[in-house]
């Protein structure tokens, strides 16, 4: 059951350049959240920006009752947040979507974030910790400067990999190179992904190619972020059967075998 | 128990408050269920339904604009035979008036949607002709009084249920529509439906939504819309359900004092789902606050003094 519910803002920090970690006391949200579930964020009092801000759970802490937003400024919506500061309130829509599935008689698992995409990953990363299957990580980033919270990664994961796209930091290159080679070499039973478009269709094919299982996450443009409006459509196949669904509820995690990806 | 009386008659359509959900803003309404009782509404105006399921277009279906947004859903929807399978069972277990939004791609479409539709648990029927984000049917019924006129006599021949015409804005007269509308039988008239317009990525140097154009909701056409009601309300003497922009109880005010009967929350309930209950709320204070005994005082009460 999601909620509409007045958050409190107890930490907002810069993680990277232009890219702030928040963090908000919100007991309802904290107690029901998965990983890979998001929060829609009212990011001002007025109409200019108009709509909510979908922004994935980062940290979910039930005990505590807080979360954790990881997010990048792009524009009025994530600058009016960016503004916010400890101490006020805060009105979300959540827990809400589909987060990512842990199957039953789930095998060694590897999760793969690229960006600002890595955000979702660390609350699967503590869940596969927390029973006992820790995960190896690959993360990518452009630069040594748009690292993020990395130490919080390494701490839950088995193994991490990092990449840069100029070498200044971990493996110069994607992130899908690390992938190749770890699926090749290592008894892996399923893919978790997060990151753009095409580093998404890339990891479904390397995937793909080894026979894996591998869960997407997606982004797109919501106004309801509730399955109301119908706007973030995401075309996927089930049963042979072509369709639009709404990445706010059938997603945003998916089977990468459903979706069908732009061309 | 209340002193004010927020019930209202929309050509038929018995609304315990004057305060419904827009179509295609609101899902089938049960999908705001964990945000408020669908029973406290006035009525839920569900998404547009065709004759036959509908893929809706090319993703992207939005863009958002200064104080608005720009939509082309292109009516997704299961079809009517799904719809009424599937969902109106669900529906009938919530007590408020649900009201089908049809659009149908000839008018003859129009009259067997009608007809298929009128089943215990519909309330009433909103004709849609004035979708701009479809290529057959849709606005170009709702630009043309004669269009209009057939279509609105084709749904009334084939239902015992109120029927509400939905029109467009994208016309230079929106009263010679009005008028064809309610010499055609229409009990009722739901303004505004969308205004067509676009916008362009200017670093792909293309048009953003998939299908280059869609239909522009939100506070940014408020005045538009309040101006619409306003000419129609004096140009016919049926019922109107304002809309267009509400998202306050201040808005809906304005509608009502344009002369709209009824109004519909739409974009509004993107930014707050539980706008509808909030605006029910604010009209009981503000009737109270003002000594009004029965919001229907206040239908057209800015006409008075013009």
């Amino acid at each position: 059951m999601a909620n509409q519910v007045l958050g409190k803002i107890i930490g907002q920090e810069e993680a990277a350049p232009g890219i702030y970690f928040m963090e908000i006391l919100a007991p309802e949200i904290a107690a029901q959240a998965k990983p890979g579930q998001f929060v829609h964020v009212k990011c001002g009092s007025t109409y200019a920006p108009l709509l909510r801000r979908p922004i994935s759970l980062h940290s979910i802490e039930p005990q505590v009752g807080k979360i954790g937003l990881l997010y990048q400024i792009k524009g009025q919506g994530t600058k009016l947040l960016a503004g916010m500061r400890s101490g006020q309130a805060i009105d979300l829509l959540g827990p809400l979507g589909n987060g990512f599935q842990l199957p039953a008689g789930l095998g060694k698992a590897l999760v793969i974030g690229g960006g600002m995409g890595v955000a979702p990953l660390l609350p699967l990363l503590q869940a596969l910790q927390a029973i006992g299957k820790p995960a190896t990580a690959i993360l990518g980033f452009n630069d040594s400067s748009s690292l993020l919270r990395v130490q919080e990664y390494a701490s839950c994961a088995e193994k991490l990999l990092l990449t840069t796209v100029d070498g200044s930091a971990g493996e110069k290159g994607l992130a899908t190179a690390p992938l190749e080679r770890e699926l090749q070499t290592a008894e892996y039973s399923i893919v978790f992904a997060c990151g753009p478009e095409p580093m998404l269709r890339a990891v479904t094919a390397i995937a793909d190619s080894q026979g894996i299982e591998c869960q997407v996450s997606l982004e797109a443009y919501m106004a309801c972020g509730i399955g109301a409006c119908l706007g973030c459509a995401c075309r996927t196949r089930e049963e042979g059967q072509e369709r639009y669904t709404r990445v706010c509820c059938e997603g945003p995690v998916y089977d990468s075998k459903a979706v069908i990806w732009n061309e | 128990m209340s002193k004010v009386s927020l019930a209202v008659n929309v050509g038929g359509l018995k609304l315990k408050n004057p305060v419904l959900t827009a179509s295609g803003t609101f899902g089938f309404g049960l999908e705001l269920l964990p945000y408020l009782e669908l029973n406290q509404l006035g009525g839920v105006v569900v998404k547009g339904t065709t004759l036959q399921p509908r893929q809706g277009n090319p993703p992207p279906r939005l863009v958002e604009t200064p104080a608005g947004l720009l939509n082309a859903i292109g009516l997704q929807n299961p079809g009517a035979d799904y719809f009424l399978a599937e969902i109106l069972p669900e529906l009938r277990r919530h007590q408020t008036n649900f009201i089908v939004n049809i659009s149908g791609n000839t008018v003859e479409e129009y009259g067997i949607l009608a007809a298929k539709l009128s089943v215990p648990g519909v309330a009433a029927l909103e004709v849609n002709i004035s979708c701009p984000n479809v290529k057959a049917g849709g606005m170009v019924f709702g630009t043309d009084p004669a269009l209009v006129a057939q279509v609105t006599r084709q749904v009334k021949s084939n239902t015992h249920l109120p029927v509400i015409v939905k029109l467009s804005p994208n016309v230079t007269d929106i009263t010679a529509i009005a008028r064809a509308a309610a010499e055609s039988g229409a009990d009722a008239l739901s303004l505004i439906n969308t205004l067509l317009g676009m916008a362009i990525d200017i670093y792909k140097r293309k048009p953003v939504l998939g299908s280059v154009t869609g239909g522009l909701s939100g506070p940014a056409v408020k005045p538009v819309a309040v101006r619409m009601v306003w000419q129609v309300a004096q140009a016919v003497k049926i019922p109107i359900i304002g809309m267009g922009g509400i998202v306050t109880v201040e808005d809906a005010l304005e509608f009502i004092l344009a002369g709209a009967t009824a109004v519909a929350v739409g974009t509004g309930n993107f930014l707050n789902p539980r706008a509808t209950i909030e605006i029910i709320q604010g009209l009981e204070k503000y009737c109270l606050d003002n000594g009004i005994a029965d919001i229907s005082e206040l239908v057209g009460a800015a006409h008075i003094s013009c």
